[in-house]
């Protein structure tokens, strides 16, 4: 059993979109679709400014509200605690696309939902997942959260806070933001540029 | 401290069960074909074209067609990551809007109005070599000039040009770029700050960045470790009129007037001299002129240069004085592109002597020493003329050129001794100091890159010949006589990319499978060529890799070790100690010492200390017009590659709030830019944010395409070049200063632009 998650470090995301051109390269995701993406919020006045870069993908929810609602069961969590789509049992219904708070799933031309798996193909190899890898400015921290000893745990730590986007509805989100440039916190979704 | 990759997660075999389970429910399916990474895969050694950082990668292929690329540990360029162009770059070769197969134009046509006629590469090359060889009896060699970017280039601007016998041959990247910052860096230094440029970021505690592109420019290892820096604490101050994206990032933002850098350099170092806060035994060991430096600074006061730059005296003093309590791990490193408004390498001048005081130069978190690495050229006989185009690392050091050949065009208009690729446009239209009548263009977007635009078309129309060596029709390809199509970068060999670092390296670029279509490499274009207008003799090799073989043997290696490596490794000196451990210094000026003060500009009657010089004032209703770089695109070379257009589409303004409200720009309104001849770009999504100042508006550089064949890049957004038909030449480096230029935006109703994902489903049929 694991608890697997990514940390991204907001203090050190630039927003350059390495991680997105990377899943869409690994995974090639089809066009028009996104399994990752970037968000830029500026905040305050000239010239007392803030910026956030948040990368956003499939949080892995550890309460996933996309799992209970399909249909067929094509949407389920493995024992690592990832949440992945059988593609032979997806009919491409969309209540996973409707329940999921954070946009993070569409429905490919092909005829079923895609969204990140946290590169679980990679994972099974033993290496991570095609965003952590590239991220040139270390930003991005995979790991498992029930391992004590674990760099994501360590990271987190470091921190102080690890902060999660809507935590106000329970669903245990597993991407984890630290150092929110804003004192505020992370920003909200809607709130984006 | 080093950041490592580390295991992430202690897998049991049972795990690793568990997960191959859930793997084989994702990836097999009803509608989709078994993903790349279950083919067989193989890996190939390459060197990444979609920006001149030029990374190390293996990259992933499957029969025709490669699916991702990615760093290798072992590269000091990618150090196993990418920037998003590096990882989206494989895109650019299955583009269907490549060029084919060799092009004529059709005789009769008008150049620029696209009318052309596939050949074979034999009709091809042998009508360029037959206009060549004309040219050659009626104007000489010298009247055919030589443009280019690009790892191919070094066989169309440096090799080519000289073998044939023409010094007019230049590069983007000199005098439209990097120039003022490398001859201030020789004049000073006596050495290159260089393409990789070496700065000891990671054990830096101070790091000050004028109007540094970083983040926005992605390249790589600067990224990785301008980010190791910040984690290890290091404090940030950007100076920039706009909340970049390193501002984002910074402990202090200073919104300076545009254009008045200068200023702030020279009172940090009055507070520097007059509080005595320098590295004097550094000073005192290795450099000279200082006693004529401390008078000249006398009065750069932080009050002097508060009201030019609108930045508080105390904000500046505060400043300086944090630095200097780092020194010597607190740095100025320069920007990449220099060319800003005229009195540039002065203003790189300021910045050096700054670092200069810091005591940084050839120390930890500060400025290591680069060496190149050792590689033997192929042997070849002697080239009649030395190649004077220069590079990323800034002007060639030529002094002379041996005698029988015209000087270079451009000779006399400006101090440093290479090519400026701007001022050889004017020979074209009036054949004077000699006429140049024939022109290749080599990876380069003409009409992107060189300033006044309208100019470049006429002088092209102008020409007896043109040819364009390209991968994709870009506007100024679609007028040439001659089109030859390259294989692109992962279809292709290249020479060696040898990189000066603190660990000098070579790496190698090998074919990942065929050039797809009727395309050639560069290489293989240049030889051809060569031996139908007589210079056979100087490519005495019989294949790529014998060539390539041979080079190696210089250093021990051959092909096939290379082949699996990738990347060699040299050891280095970067450190002053190393250098003093041998009993010399790494100062290569007239002194052998860091000259503070520098007697050569005195003698060619440039200011020997930098001055701080007005740049040209916003004309009343007009903004400066800033521009600069996007993380998922390089120059104007990207803006066709579909994955990395489905992240970035377009440029957008950005117009401060203020000033947003006053002309009327909501969010979400599109606008045209009109610089002061009349001239419109555009239409362009405003960016209405706080994040600029009020006196300038901005673009990121490389949106605007004209040409057609284009299907994604094709009108979209604008285009920076266009708007800018007025540049400031700095008389010391030939550098083209572009940030005199001034638009006004007006209201555009919203395009009806097909989106780009519609396009490329089409594409794709």
């Amino acid at each position: 059993m694991a608890r697997l998650a990514m940390l991204i470090d907001l203090k050190a995301c630039v927003g350059c979109a390495a991680c997105s051109v990377a899943c869409k390269m690994e995974n090639e995701v089809p066009v028009g679709g996104s399994r990752l993406w970037i968000r830029e919020r500026e905040m305050g006045t000239f010239p007392n400014l803030t910026v956030e870069y948040r990368p956003e993908q499939c949080a892995h929810c550890e309460n996933p509200p996309c799992v209970p609602v399909c249909p067929t069961g094509a949407t389920y969590q493995n024992e690592e605690g990832l949440v992945l789509v059988d593609y032979h049992k997806c009919i491409a219904c969309s209540a996973c696309v409707a329940a999921c708070p954070y946009d993070a799933r569409f429905i490919s031309k092909a005829g079923y939902v895609e969204k990140c798996t946290f590169c679980a193909h990679r994972l099974a190899r033993n290496e991570e997942p095609a965003c952590v890898t590239t991220c040139p400015t270390y930003a991005r921290v995979f790991g498992d959260l029930d391992d004590p000893d674990s760099d994501i745990n360590k990271a987190i730590q470091a921190a102080g806070q690890g902060h999660v986007l809507r935590p106000e509805l329970g669903l245990k989100p597993k991407v984890i933001y630290v150092n929110p440039p804003s004192k505020q916190g992370l920003t909200r979704k809607e709130a984006q540029l | 401290m080093k950041l490592q990759r580390r295991s992430f997660i202690k897998l049991s075999a049972a795990a690793v069960g568990a997960m191959g389970v859930g793997g084989v429910a994702v990836m097999s399916n009803r509608a989709k074909a078994s993903p790349w990474y279950h083919k067989e895969v193989k890996t190939v050694y390459s060197i990444c074209e979609n920006c001149f950082w030029r990374c190390g990668v293996k990259v992933s292929v499957v029969g025709n067609r490669v699916y991702k690329a990615d760093g290798y540990k072992e590269n000091p360029k990618s150090r196993g990551m990418l920037c998003p162009r590096g990882q989206g770059a494989p895109a650019q070769t299955y583009d269907p809007d490549r060029l084919k197969k060799p092009l004529i134009r059709v005789e009769g046509s008008e150049r620029g109005s696209g009318q052309y006629r596939e050949a074979s590469w034999e009709e091809a090359l042998d009508y360029i070599a037959k206009k060549m060889l004309a040219l050659k009896e009626s104007h000489g060699t010298e009247s055919i000039a030589f443009f280019g970017h690009g790892t191919g280039d070094f066989w169309f601007v440096d090799f080519l040009p000289a073998a044939w016998g023409s010094p007019n041959a230049a590069k983007p990247s000199v005098s439209l770029c990097t120039a003022p910052r490398e001859v201030a860096a020789q004049y000073t230094f006596g050495r290159a700050i260089g393409g990789h440029e070496p700065i000891d970021w990671p054990n830096s505690k101070y790091i000050v960045l004028i109007g540094h592109h970083i983040g926005e420019d992605t390249h790589n290892t600067q990224l990785q470790e301008f980010s190791e820096a910040r984690k290890n604490g290091a404090k940030l101050v950007v100076v920039d009129p706009r909340f970049s994206t390193a501002a984002a990032k910074a402990d202090r933002w200073l919104p300076i007037k545009p254009g008045t850098d200068t200023a702030l350099l020279l009172a940090w170092i009055h507070v520097l001299v007059s509080e005595n806060l320098y590295d004097r035994e550094y000073v005192e060991k290795y450099t000279l002129g200082m006693d004529k430096l401390i008078p000249h600074v006398k009065d750069f006061t932080p009050e002097w240069a508060e009201q030019i730059t609108e930045i508080p005296a105390g904000v500046i003093r505060d400043v300086a004085r944090e630095m200097a309590a780092q020194k010597p791990r607190a740095i100025l490193p320069p920007t990449r592109h220099t060319v800003w408004y005229g009195n540039d390498t002065q203003r790189m001048r300021a910045s050096y002597i700054l670092n200069v005081l810091l005591g940084n130069y050839g120390r930890e978190g500060g400025f290591y020493i680069a060496m190149p690495p050792f590689l033997e050229a192929f042997p070849t006989p002697p080239l009649p003329l030395v190649p004077a185009a220069g590079g990323c690392a800034g002007p060639a050091a030529v002094t002379e050129q041996p005698e029988g050949f015209r000087p270079r065009a451009d000779a006399g208009k400006f101090f440093a001794q290479s090519t400026a690729i701007q001022e050889l446009i004017e020979p074209m239209i009036t054949g004077k100091p000699y006429p140049i009548r024939g022109l290749f263009a080599y990876g380069i977007s003409m009409f992107h890159t060189i300033p006044n635009v309208p100019r470049t078309r006429e002088a092209i129309k102008n020409l007896d010949l043109y040819v364009a060596i390209d991968v994709l029709p870009k506007e100024h390809v679609m007028w040439a006589d001659v089109i030859l199509p390259e294989a692109t970068f992962l279809e292709r060999y290249d020479d060696f990319v040898t990189v000066a670092h603190k660990t000098p390296f070579v790496q190698a670029r090998f074919p990942a499978h065929e050039p797809l279509w009727d395309t050639k490499p560069g290489w293989w274009i240049a030889r051809e060529l060569g031996k139908r207008i007589g210079l056979e003799q100087f490519f005495p090799w019989q294949t790529f890799e014998e060539y390539l073989n041979t080079r190696l043997m210089s250093v021990g290696l051959d092909l096939e070790t290379m082949r699996q490596m990738g990347t060699m490794v040299q050891r280095g000196r970067p450190w002053l100690t190393d250098w003093e451990k041998e009993g010399r210094l790494p100062f290569n000026t007239t002194s052998g010492k860091i000259e503070i003060y520098s007697e050569a500009f005195a003698a060619a009657g440039f200011d020997p200390l930098p001055k701080y010089e007005e740049p040209q004032p916003v004309p009343q209703g007009y903004y400066r017009l800033l521009y600069g770089r996007s993380p998922v695109h390089t120059f104007a070379r990207t803006q066709n590659n579909p994955v990395l257009m489905e992240q970035e589409s377009t440029n957008a303004v950005w117009l401060n709030t203020e000033e947003a409200a006053r002309l009327g720009f909501k969010r979400g309104d599109w606008a045209f830019m009109i610089n002061p001849d009349g001239m419109r770009e555009g239409p362009l999504p405003v960016r209405v944010t706080e994040r600029i100042r009020k006196d300038a508006v901005y673009i990121t550089h490389g949106f605007g395409h004209k040409g057609k064949g284009l299907s994604l890049a094709y009108g979209r957004g604008a285009c920076d070049a266009h708007l800018q038909n007025h540049y400031t030449l700095d008389r010391i480096s030939g550098g083209a200063g572009l940030r005199n230029n001034f638009v006004r935006l007006e209201k555009a109703p919203r395009p009806r632009l097909r989106s780009v994902v519609q396009i490329i489903r089409e594409r794709r049929g």
